[in-house]
């Protein structure tokens, strides 16, 4: 197991070279100048031509990119250009709050989801199937944010019950463990829960009925299980594939929520990127989207690992 | 103070009747398709029946209808099963699961898709061994690592840790053989357990089967299409066709006198008899009658070389043509005397 893991790593670092390359080009490929949104409109050339060397930004590519990513290997992504604050102390932040809000979005997903998709799957076709698929169906296909905004009509303008944006009263942007801050937490989390909800239930469904049809499910009744003995085997051969994907939404979720980040202004990645665009600000841009993508490798080989450790069938050798 | 009494059985078990006796079952599978259409079977203590028969006839389905394990919501089963004298049609789902593996276990055609692939063999038994008999994990490993030196599975104590996929096919049923007897059953069912394997192998867990059940005294069902493997094993032989059993007797009085037309095509399309360079191999013509909607009279009519109208009419009886060889055909004297007749010039065929 452990040599199948070091392997799994050495084979991930090219995908993150290419990831860094990918991330690197991307903010290049917009067009404008990245200074243009910083400098004011009647800037001298002498003073553009300054900012640009400050930055790095008369270097050929290639050039630029290798000293960004010498830069980046030492934890060092630069300093964002609106705020003049480190990207590595504004990206870290972010992350952290849009981690805690997606692992508990997926969390709640992955409960409703695995409980909704076991009982569409055990009773296909009966009236709980049509409601726990269109429960999950609605998760999949409703666009997030104008859920989100119907949740806080409901929940924070109406009922008065939650406080509608931010991620705690004092307006920081750090969320903590406590009970006050736990308030403005529930409405994104819920808001952004149903994605993998839908996601988690309709795979579910769809694993629960193929292995309920296949004949080991027969052969575990005629040796004298019960049906809860039966469903034992029916989880276990669920869980790999039902993690697997679980894995995946978190990814999904932590670079993804851009909209419902901003309509909550929960200071995450998503709220982070969606600023970092319209200023213009690519150190910053840049920055986010490669911490993200690391982070989506990483959860994609927890995956891989977690995966291999629970199927018998996945080899190893 | 009362000495505490073991639970009694489920109703009084005779011990002297016959295994299995099955009266006049019919299956309908979603109200349309009846599978099985009156199935009059007994299994003596001890005893090995082959039931044979095409795809579709209703063999496995008879089978699992011992257990009830065909899914309960679309099946509607009518008639009769006892086994050891207990009424397995009136059980609960609770003395379904202590007949099921316990008293009556079943052998799969298909190892590989019978197994649960993502838990040990070992712990496959176990389970079955833990959940009948409340041993502990280590008394039931010891069990299950007696049962595969029994079945011959070498190096069984490695074996007990493999997965399904880790095993041959021949290996894999030699380890869903020792599954099936893990709780020391009366009864095994065994559903084409050869039909998945290469030849030779075929041949290994047939001979196994065999000194299985002797040493044992188990009393088997063995649903096959190979006539073959049916005579290596049976003392009796039931032929299925349509859902209906048209001939059954003795091993030897089935294949060397048959009194069933459909029994005289399925051992005349045997591909061994019709080796000799330039012989065609014979087939019965047609196919099967469609089950959801049968037509009066004898469903193997419309494909039978001896049918006359009144077949086309009336469904024929089982009649006894000798002592313990009952027919279901309407001109079965004539089909005897057919068969005998081919016998003495089989080339001109």
């Amino acid at each position: 197991m452990l040599s199948f893991i070091l392997r799994r790593l050495v084979a991930v670092t090219p995908v993150a070279l290419g990831v860094s390359v990918v991330c690197f080009l991307l903010v290049h490929l917009a067009p404008g100048d990245p200074l243009s949104a910083v400098l004011p409109v009647d800037a001298t050339q002498e003073t553009i031509d300054a900012m640009r060397s400050a930055y790095g930004y008369d270097k050929p590519l290639p050039v630029q990119y290798f000293i960004w990513l010498w830069h980046v290997l030492q934890g060092d992504l630069g300093t964002s250009i609106s705020s003049g604050r480190l990207v590595v102390s504004e990206v870290g932040r972010a992350v952290v709050n849009s981690l805690i809000l997606a692992s508990v979005a997926t969390l709640i997903g992955f409960t409703f989801g695995t409980f909704f998709g076991f009982v569409a799957g055990y009773f296909r076709d009966s009236a709980l199937d049509k409601v726990a698929s269109a429960i999950s169906v609605f998760g999949v296909s409703v666009p997030h944010y104008w859920l989100g905004m119907v949740m806080v009509i409901i929940f924070s303008a109406t009922l008065g019950w939650l406080p509608p944006t931010g991620a705690g009263p004092d307006g920081s942007g750090n969320w903590k463990p406590d009970l006050e801050h736990l308030r403005y937490m529930i409405l994104p989390a819920i808001t952004m829960s149903v994605i993998p909800m839908g996601v988690i239930a309709r795979t579910i469904r769809a694993l629960v009925g193929d292995i309920l049809s296949q004949d080991f499910v027969g052969a575990l009744r005629a040796k004298g299980l019960s049906e809860f003995g039966v469903f034992k085997h029916v989880v276990k051969n669920a869980a790999p594939t039902a993690l697997a994907i679980m894995g995946l939404q978190l990814g999904y979720l932590l670079g993804g929520s851009i909209l419902i980040e901003t309509v909550f202004a929960w200071p995450g990645t998503g709220f982070l990127l969606n600023s970092a665009i319209f200023q213009r600000d690519l150190p910053l841009l840049q920055g986010a989207i490669l911490v993200l993508a690391m982070f989506f490798v990483a959860l994609n080989l927890i995956v891989d690992v977690v995966q291999t450790a629970l199927d018998p069938r996945i080899e190893r050798g | 103070m009362t000495v505490p009494v073991p639970s009694a059985p489920l109703s009084p078990a005779s011990p002297t009747g016959p295994a299995v006796a099955i009266r006049n079952l019919s299956v309908t599978f979603g109200g349309r398709v009846r599978a099985v259409d009156g199935v009059d079977l007994v299994l003596e203590r001890g005893q090995a029946v082959a039931l044979i028969g095409e795809s579709g006839s209703g063999k496995s389905v008879t089978l699992r209808a011992i257990m009830r394990l065909n899914p309960e919501n679309k099946t509607k089963i009518e008639g009769t099963i006892t086994v050891a004298g207990q009424d397995v049609m009136s059980m609960s789902k609770k003395e379904l699961t202590r007949l099921r593996g316990r008293a009556v276990a079943m052998i799969f055609q298909e190892p590989l898709l019978a197994l649960d692939p993502v838990y040990t063999v070992g712990r496959q038994i176990t389970e079955a061994i833990r959940r009948h008999e409340g041993l502990g994990e280590g008394e039931a490993r010891a069990r299950a690592l007696e049962l595969f030196e029994r079945v011959r599975i070498p190096s069984p104590q490695r074996r007990l840790d493999a997965y399904p996929h880790e095993m041959s096919g021949g290996m894999r049923q030699r380890a869903m053989i020792a599954l099936a007897l893990a709780c020391r059953p009366k009864v095994l069912l065994a559903d084409e357990p050869t039909t998945a394997l290469d030849a030779t192998v075929q041949i290994q867990i047939l001979l196994l089967l065999r000194e299985l059940q002797a040493e044992l005294g188990l009393s088997t069902i063995f649903v096959t299409h190979d006539l073959g493997a049916a005579v290596e094993v049976a003392d009796r032989i039931a032929v299925m066709y349509a859902g209906r059993i048209v001939e059954a007797g003795t091993a030897r009085q089935v294949v060397l006198s048959p009194n069933h037309p459909y029994t005289i095509g399925l051992l005349s399309s045997r591909a061994d008899g019709a080796l000799v360079k330039g012989s065609r191999l014979e087939t019965i013509p047609g196919s099967p009658p469609d089950l959801a909607n049968r037509k009066p009279g004898c469903p193997f009519a419309p494909r039978c070389f001896l049918a006359v109208d009144k077949c086309h009419r009336e469904v024929p009886p089982a009649l006894e043509v000798a002592p313990g060889h009952a027919v279901a055909c309407w001109r079965s004297d004539d089909a005897a005397a057919a068969f005998r007749e081919r016998l003495a010039a089989p080339a001109a065929a």
